[in-house]
């Protein structure tokens, strides 16, 4: 029963959260400085391993997928594999993944210190909206930097399965033939596709994580707990959700 | 008095007060935007309790307007969850804390009336300067349009409390008593009715606390504003304070002025004041 009561109590407090948050959305330009301030330190985190992580995933998808295709004779088809793959899920998963580690947690840490060491409490006292001034930059930062990277991982994802495509004896692809397939197969509404996961994920990662961030209590330690709390439930939402994500874009005929 | 706090003021360097910065001019843009609307506080039989663990039993407390009020008990009394009662910070189970006639938590009561604290931690984001700390209150209200005015306030306010060359520092460079002071001054830059100070000199070494100290008497004197000050130092309390209230186990034991408090015949107030080496 008392788990019960915890999952409704986390449940709605994440709603009422995002509730405000994007009630706070219409303060957005006045607080713009705020929010490109987000949106560098995200960039600033993420794209340097995200291009590492994005390389190496478009490689092994190649590498994996390559020699069986060649086995039927399919080997032109690798491109329009490993775009499809990247664009629709792996992607979007990889860029949440990496968010919610280093971008998620950073927030979460940052929110909960600032919970523990009262100035969250010296924001109210002034009567400035912790929502508005803390969580709704980080909130449309995310949101609007997760897609990006998404495409920006996919871009160097393609490449890493081309530059192994070409290389490896087994599928030996020119990369005209290789991206000739990819854009035959991968279409704008598969990287809408994409791009809409990654949205939601970006929603998903920024309010888990501000809530944790601000529901912290105690000292030093509570704020470690709270990081490791913020990125496993992150992690959790993200793929739970990708699943009903995916059914709702099969059943609107988006996927 | 006010001739004390300033013989005090020339024998020690450290100490940036209203007195010294009036007296050259930098700390009267601060004393002129300050409105002192000194307000009444009145405290009616506020009850709280966490769980099982009842921390306020009834507490009942008459502040007038420009008193400087000192809460004074031992740690685990319950001065601070009274002291964030008064700020709005948390909600009593029972009674009710008015300002100036109004509810604290009427919907309004915020558009009416500024209430600031100094926090025991200090409280300043780590992320913003000295200066941008101090600010932070009339940028995000756009008290001001015009920045140099915003300047302006920011650098006497920073005059008064003595950290005028630290404008441009990250808080994590400066010393604890430092950044007391710069919560101090954040504070009155908010142009507040009631000025609250939870333990304001708690780790502080003896020429900090008496700083602190110093400080609040010049607010008291100069500015006319309604202070409440919660400590359990017994020196600062005297020294500071018009009245002084000893809070145990959630209760009142005893108000009064600082000779009144001497003169209990109260035994656990007796208890409470009694030096503590002898």
């Amino acid at each position: 029963m008392n788990s019960v009561m915890v999952f409704f109590r986390i449940t709605g407090g994440l709603l009422g959260l995002l509730v405000e948050t994007l009630y706070w959305c219409k303060a957005s330009f006045s607080n713009s400085e705020k929010v490109f301030a987000q949106l560098y330190i995200i960039g600033n985190q993420t794209l340097p391993v995200g291009a590492l992580i994005a390389l190496f995933s478009g490689g092994v998808l190649a590498l994996q997928a390559g020699p069986t295709l060649a086995q039927f004779g399919l080997e032109e088809n690798v491109g329009g594999l490993v775009g499809l793959s990247l664009v629709k899920e792996i992607g979007p998963i990889m860029a949440s993944i990496l968010i919610a580690g280093r971008v998620g947690s950073a927030m979460t840490a940052e929110l909960a210190s600032m919970s523990v060491y009262e100035e969250i409490d010296a924001l109210k006292t002034m009567d400035i909206n912790p929502v508005r001034y803390l969580v709704m930059p980080r909130f449309i930062a995310t949101v609007i930097a997760l897609p990006v990277l998404v495409i920006y991982m996919d871009v160097i994802g393609w490449f890493g399965g081309a530059v192994v495509s070409v290389v490896n004896p087994e599928v030996h692809l020119s990369f005209d033939v290789y991206y000739r397939n990819l854009a035959e197969l991968v279409d704008f509404t598969a990287v809408m596709n994409g791009l809409i996961k990654a949205m939601f994920f970006g929603v998903i990662i920024s309010i888990v994580s501000c809530y944790v961030g601000l529901k912290t209590k105690g000292g030093p330690r509570e704020i470690g707990s709270s990081v490791t709390k913020a990125v496993v439930m992150s992690f959790v939402l993200v793929l739970v959700s990708d699943y009903y994500i995916t059914r709702i874009l099969l059943f609107l005929n988006l996927d | 008095m006010e001739r004390k706090i300033q013989e005090q003021h020339t024998n020690n360097d450290l100490l940036g007060t209203i007195s010294s910065a009036q007296e050259n001019g930098s700390g009267r843009v601060l004393l002129d935007y300050l409105k002192c609307a000194a307000v009444g506080v009145k405290i009616d039989n506020i009850k709280r309790s966490f769980g099982d663990n009842y921390v306020l039993r009834g507490v009942t407390l008459d502040i007038e307007p420009g008193e400087t009020v000192v809460i004074l008990g031992k740690s685990g009394s319950g001065k601070s969850v009274l002291l964030r009662h008064i700020i709005g910070l948390e909600c009593p189970d029972s009674g009710q804390i008015c300002v100036a006639g109004e509810d604290i938590n009427d919907p309004d009561f915020k558009k009416n009336h500024v209430l600031a604290m100094v926090f025991q931690s200090s409280a300043l984001f780590n992320s913003l300067t000295v200066a941008e700390n101090v600010a932070l209150y009339l940028r995000e209200h756009k008290v001001f349009t015009d920045e140099s005015r915003i300047k302006e306030i920011v650098s006497s306010a920073l005059d008064i409390v003595g950290l005028q060359g630290q404008k441009d520092v990250m808080p994590s460079m400066i010393s604890g008593g430092m950044k007391r002071r710069v919560a101090a001054a954040r504070a009155l830059v908010m142009n507040p009715d009631i000025v609250l100070f939870d333990e304001p000199t708690a780790g502080l070494d003896p020429m900090m606390t008496r700083t602190m100290g110093d400080l609040i008497c010049d607010l008291k004197h100069k500015v006319e504003i309604t202070q409440i000050v919660v400590t359990h130092d017994i020196d600062l309390a005297f020294y500071v304070a018009d009245r002084i209230a000893i809070l145990s186990e959630g209760c009142i034991l005893e108000v009064g002025t600082p000779q009144q408090i001497r003169g209990s015949t109260n035994s656990a107030v007796m208890d409470f004041i009694k030096p503590q080496f002898e």
